[in-house]
């Protein structure tokens, strides 16, 4: 390396995989699997990742409580869910796969929630035909979380925790490693390897109000844009019906879905099931329209139609959001989920733990007696990094992206426990894919000093300016930004005024600073992720502005339909001379056999 | 919503040493310590080296001691201090500092992998493992912990005593360990190891780690002490000692594979 600095910490292998979330994990049990020398990266400690926040369970058709539940059913509500914009191919092979994925969870020592008669028991959830989420109460990601940690640590898998991975290396246009910085002494580190894993998760925290850990700042969008890979789909962000939002301390912290799922209705401040007042034409012939009828549903599939409660999260979404803006919210500008009226609180406390004890702890509410205040909060990025359906593999060699990173399964609107499917499904498929390439190249690629040095350099710049902007400062300054000119309901001028304010924010980027030294210093952190924030979020703010009307999780105020023209294509974006070209491309049509499914029941 | 100012003694230092610096910072009605040190961060300390990522109690990351006791700083109301009083806010004492309020738990990171992972036994003739939830309901109880390392950190045998972590795996572990043994479909016996160097009998059941467990997993009751009756009936019990004999001359070897 042609640099004036000490040798760098150097760590070779066959299989890079950054990030240690469900994904992250799933794909690196592959490699390890494959017998390869596989290293994980993750910015936390290991076990802490974002999934261990999802709540309500794997959607797995594995007709455990609904033999009438197939792979069809199962891909065709994915489909319809994300408005008919997700990749068909991705759709169909989560479908297929997710149970064995399931069951080869167990395997591993996961223990799921009981039938009567011993198996895997499966909740009801927004959008799914039939009750089909396989879970744990309602701590499902902590137990896939801990499954796969175990499992990867039973394979003496190479996991180097807290560290930040600040660039992906590219070698005659392929990716052969990273650079890396340890968040405890500041030292920087470079991984090379014949084939790198992206799961890194989403971009949660560029928003005010989010269900989002800390991990959550776009950092694998921006590092493979970063690269030469593409990005899909980045306009669709999708807000979770339903987050608490008091007191504000917690505002945004996510409520499950298992809360309907598992009998809760929601009401507006006159106690009325405002939900039924909301369903779309898509799916008014599969939505109960009398409360006797979605009351029945529960219990009798066949013969009644489901509870509005919970249609797709968008639909409800924006339901929540009109009816405060209507004036008809609670005080503190949510709406209520009851559950208390439905159940005793046995029932309550037994299948949602987590909600009792967050509500119990955090806002002195008593879910067994009293409704739930709740509202939307940013909870999931359906776009992401652009990847082939089977593989996972980007654009660039040697790159592969799974879970929230990578976009195509989700479409416009992602379906509650599709998530945990997903990352089991394509973790282990990019997995495989990454241990294929390590059967095909045979050498390490080359590092060029040039990348690690401008990227080094540009990581320590804040600490040379003495007088300049707070990087504190910035973030919240972006996440109120994104909130109010980015967020659930958009509109053009507010779009326009966004990429503005984002324009500002970035000038003032090139001149933040930190105090202190590189030794665990949070300010550093967060400055050094402010770069992926902000160009994650000027994407999002782009696909959003061009695309003129309203599908899943983008709202147009200006746009309020659908646009059938729109609907038949997906943008996609790359770094082109430093700008952001965008295309439009055709989403893909899906093959006569599974085109029927949707035919035949319409 | 009222705001009221208050007074944060925070440790700050590295491996050299450190001492407690006092703050003032505002805290607002239905707050919890880690807003308040947050916030610290944010205005005045921006180099306060905290650990923290879901910030709800469900990853267990930013544990800390809070006023002397081991706490979850996302999971602690300010509410529950009476106003005026300051506020002490400590690393975690039974690890090495790496800096501030960050402790380094590599340590625990290591036990994990002397644990033999679960080893389950084939599936059923129709491809499904059958468990009752009475049976999964046990195991699931302790496989709520979300590794925050508050009971290592509280417990007195590897607190004080250095030279006990090599010998003694800590609550955490037992629980893991318990689980596994609870586990309906697991193969192996873990009970020589849990007797050997994983030092099953250094525990005197004191219970701290049940007291400041963030999950309200009862470590003492439902992990440490079955798995310390299953290892008396294993070593120290003459009647399971003379059918295991007589099994072993009948040719029947225990149910588990014995490890460790």
């Amino acid at each position: 390396m042609q640099m004036s600095m000490p040798a760098l910490e150097t760590h070779d292998m066959d299989v890079l995989v950054i990030g240690a979330g469900g994904a992250g994990l799933r794909a690196a049990i592959e490699a390890r699997q494959a017998g390869l020398r596989t290293g994980v990266v993750c910015k936390s400690l290991l076990g802490k990742a974002h999934t261990v926040m999802a709540e309500g369970g794997i959607a797995a058709s594995l007709g455990n409580v609904w033999t009438e539940d197939s792979w069809r059913v199962h891909f065709r509500d994915t489909m319809r869910g994300g408005k008919m914009m997700a990749h068909w191919r991705m759709a169909q092979i989560h479908a297929q796969e997710a149970p064995e994925r399931v069951l080869e969870l167990e395997s591993w020592g996961a223990v799921f929630d009981r039938t009567p008669d011993g198996r895997i028991a499966q909740r009801d959830f927004g959008g799914h035909r039939y009750a089909r989420l396989a879970h744990v109460g309602d701590r499902t990601g902590l137990e896939m979380v801990r499954t796969l940690q175990q499992r990867a640590v039973s394979l003496e898998t190479e996991v180097y925790m807290e560290c930040v991975i600040l660039r992906l290396l590219t070698s005659d246009g392929e990716v052969c490693g990273a650079l890396g910085v340890w968040r405890d002494s500041g030292r920087f580190v470079v991984f090379r390897a014949k084939a790198v894993v992206l799961a890194t998760g989403g971009v949660g925290k560029a928003f005010r109000v989010t269900s989002a850990s800390w991990e959550y700042t776009g950092d694998g969008q921006a590092l493979a844009l970063a690269a030469g890979a593409e990005l899909a789909d980045m306009e669709f962000v999708q807000f979770h019906p339903t987050g608490m939002v008091w007191p504000p301390s917690v505002a945004g912290l996510l409520v499950t879905e298992g809360v309907r799922g598992d009998g809760g209705v929601l009401r507006n401040s006159e106690g009325r099931r405002f939900m039924f007042d909301y369903v779309p034409a898509y799916y008014a012939a599969e939505t109960a329209d009398t409360e006797a009828e979605a009351d029945r549903w529960y219990a009798d599939k066949v013969n009644n139609r489901r509870t509005p409660d919970l249609l797709p999260r968008d639909e409800v979404a924006r339901a929540i959001n009109a009816e405060v803006k209507a004036g008809r919210g609670g005080p503190h500008g949510g709406v209520w989920l009851d559950i208390a009226s439905r159940h005793d609180a046995t029932y309550i406390r037994r299948r949602l733990p987590s909600m009792y004890h967050q509500f119990a702890e955090l806002a002195d509410v008593d879910i067994t007696a009293t409704a739930m205040e709740v509202g939307p909060t940013c909870h999931y990025m359906m776009g992401g990094v652009r990847v082939d359906p089977d593989t996972g593999a980007t654009n660039l060699g040697g790159l592969f992206a799974a879970g929230e990173v990578a976009a195509g399964l989700h479409g416009a609107n992602r379906l509650g426990g599709n998530s945990l499917g997903d990352l089991l499904v394509f973790g282990h498929r990019a997995g495989l894919a990454a241990a294929a390439r390590c059967g095909e190249v045979r050498a390490l690629g080359v590092l060029d000093g040039s990348q690690v040095g401008t990227a080094i350099a540009a990581a320590l710049a804040p600490f040379g300016r003495d007088e300049g902007e707070n990087p504190y400062s910035i973030y919240s300054d972006l996440q109120g930004t994104m909130q109010s000119l980015v967020g659930i309901v958009r509109t053009g001028a507010e779009l326009r005024r966004g990429l503005e304010e984002i324009g500002a924010l970035e000038q003032r980027l090139s001149q933040v600073s930190v105090e202190g030294n590189r030794q665990f210093n949070p300010g550093w952190h967060l400055a050094l992720s402010l770069g992926s924030l902000l160009g994650v979020s000027r994407c999002i703010a782009t696909a959003a502005l061009a695309r003129t009307e309203s599908r899943g999780g983008h709202t147009r105020d200006d746009y309020p339909d659908p646009d059938p023209a729109w609907g038949a294509v997906n943008q996609v974006v790359r770094l082109e001379d430093g700008e952001l070209v965008y295309r439009r491309e055709r989403v893909p049509p899906m093959p006569d056999d599974l085109a029927a499914l949707f035919e035949a029941a319409q | 919503m009222s705001t009221a100012e208050v007074v944060l003694d925070v440790w700050r230092g590295d491996p050299s040493g450190g001492r407690f610096v006092s703050y003032r910072v505002p805290a607002t009605e239905g707050e919890v310590v880690l807003d308040v040190i947050l916030r610290l961060a944010a205005t005045q300390a921006p180099d306060l080296a905290v650990r923290w990522n879901c910030k709800a109690g469900k990853c267990g990351s930013c544990s800390t001691e809070i006023n002397g006791r081991p706490a979850l700083a996302c999971m602690t109301r300010m509410s529950t201090f009476p106003p005026g009083r300051t506020i002490t806010v400590a690393p975690m004492r039974c690890f090495p500092i790496v800096r501030d309020l960050v402790s380094d738990v590599s340590f625990n990171y290591e036990v994990a992998t002397r644990i033999p992972a679960f080893a389950p036994r084939g599936a059923e003739a129709d491809g499904t493992r059958r468990i009752a939830q009475v049976d999964a309901d046990r195991v699931q109880e302790l496989r709520r912990c979300i590794e925050c390392f508050l009971c290592q950190d509280v417990c007195h045998v590897i607190r004080d005593h250095e030279e006990n972590k090599a010998v003694f795996a800590g609550p955490r572990f037992m629980v893991r360990l318990a689980e596994l043994d609870m586990h309906p479909l697991d193969t192996l016996d873990r009970r020589p190891l849990l007797r050997g160097e994983l030092g099953i009998a250094m525990c005197n059941i004191t219970k701290c780690c049940t007291e400041v467990c963030p999950a309200g997993i009862h470590i003492t009751d439902n992990a440490i002490i079955p798995l310390k009756e299953r290892v008396a009936d294993a070593y120290f019990d003459p009647v399971a000692w003379l059918g295991r004999k007589i099994a072993r001359r009948l040719g029947r070897g225990p149910s588990r594979t014995q490890v460790g």
